[in-house]
């Protein structure tokens, strides 16, 4: 493997109520983040496709292990996000490179599909900065129910050479979803968006 | 007494391999497992609560399966234990002293009745308070590689009413432990504390 990890760690989350209403079955997610070494710190380089294989690898890895912490089979996570935080001495490109160009191919294939965006936010930042996890319906980015979002924070990461990467799943949208707009029931699914 | 009412639960899962030093072929799993829950005793002075531990025993007893469950699934790799206590701005600490009795037995039960004191620490305060939930070896107390200590939180727990309980083990020593002292291999075992 590319990435030098020093952590992994699973946030699990399963709400039971909301403002007195049972939810019934709960609202589950999960995201599963690493904490690797970054190669580019305290210099600029122009070609940063380490990072790009880097994020292939932890696409991979973060989804496998987020799918399995929900207990759910991989076709039955409903919506998704990802999130990266540079350390000091990185840059927010370094944060781009991991997400965007190779990321999402391996999340999509433990998820079985996901013809949708996969919502993502980045920032530099110092240890103990929360990260907000965007989320959205994995297969039509249009589904209101299913925008949310996830914060994850470790108290010692990011260290000053460090990322932390985040790929969140979910089994179910907000708890109490009632604003109207595209429903997962009204889903095509051809395009992504709706 | 009043029953238990969950708004929502929480895991946590750390795995670490390294912090700057040489990669442990065993890497270090630290597990917390959060439940928020409403408090039954808000917003008044109640006299009489003690019976609520009894009503929170099940609770303590399914955190800490969980717990053990994410760790390996076999007791006997448990080696730390802490737990901890938020109680929201409408309650009063008292209310988190509840936790000692249903928290720590559970663990020291389903751990072969681990013989040390479970280390502790509970504030009062609001949605995304931090608490730092000291870890100390669950035999003897005075193992010093097993000192550490995990922060966890919830975004947005407690509210007003609730509390939010805590409970965490730990797979072994500090990734990188080398200051001395009591060795677990050293623990007589008698008294909870060598």
């Amino acid at each position: 493997m590319k990435a030098h990890i020093r952590k992994l760690a699973t946030f699990f989350e399963e709400t039971r109520e909301e403002m007195g209403q049972s939810i019934n079955p709960p609202a589950r997610r999960v995201a599963a983040v690493a904490i690797i070494e970054n190669p580019y710190a305290g210099k600029y380089a122009e070609d940063l496709s380490e990072l790009i294989v880097i994020g292939e690898e932890l696409g991979e890895l973060l989804a496998q292990r987020a799918v399995a912490a929900l207990g759910v089979s991989g076709t039955a996570v409903e919506s998704y996000g990802k999130a990266a935080a540079v350390g000091e001495n990185g840059e927010i490109e370094h944060a781009a490179a991991i997400l965007h160009p190779k990321l999402g191919t391996p999340v999509r294939r433990v998820l079985g599909k996901g013809a949708a965006l996969i919502p993502s936010s980045k920032k530099r930042g110092g240890m103990g900065v929360v990260l907000d996890v965007p989320l959205g319906h994995k297969d039509a980015a249009y589904v209101r129910s299913h925008f949310d979002g996830m914060e994850v924070r470790i108290n010692d990461a990011p260290r000053a050479n460090e990322i932390m990467v985040a790929v969140a799943v979910t089994d179910s949208g907000r708890p109490l979803a009632r604003v109207g707009g595209l429903t997962k029931d009204q889903i095509k699914g051809e395009d992504g968006l709706r | 007494m009043p029953e238990v009412h969950i708004r929502k639960k929480l895991l946590m899962v750390e795995e670490i391999f390294h912090e700057g030093g040489p990669i442990s072929p065993k890497p270090l799993c630290r597990a917390a497992a959060l439940a928020v829950i409403q408090n039954p005793f808000a917003g008044r002075y109640v006299e009489d609560i003690a019976g609520f531990m009894d009503d929170l025993k099940p609770l303590g007893l399914e955190m800490a399966k969980s717990l053990i469950a994410a760790l390996s699934g076999d007791p006997r790799t448990v080696e730390g234990f802490g737990k901890g206590a938020i109680v929201g701005s409408a309650g009063e600490l008292e209310h988190a002293a509840l936790w000692h009795v249903p928290g720590g037995y559970a663990m020291r039960q389903l751990l072969g009745d681990a013989k040390a004191i479970v280390a502790s620490t509970k504030k009062v305060g609001g949605p995304g308070t931090r608490l730092d939930v000291p870890i100390t070896h669950i035999n003897a107390s005075y193992v010093r590689s097993h000192f550490d200590a995990m922060e966890v939180g919830v975004t947005d727990a407690p509210r007003s009413g609730e509390i939010v309980l805590a409970l965490v083990m730990s797979s072994g020593p500090r990734i990188h432990a080398r200051v001395g002292g009591l060795k677990a291999s050293e623990i007589k075992g008698e008294d909870g504390l060598r």
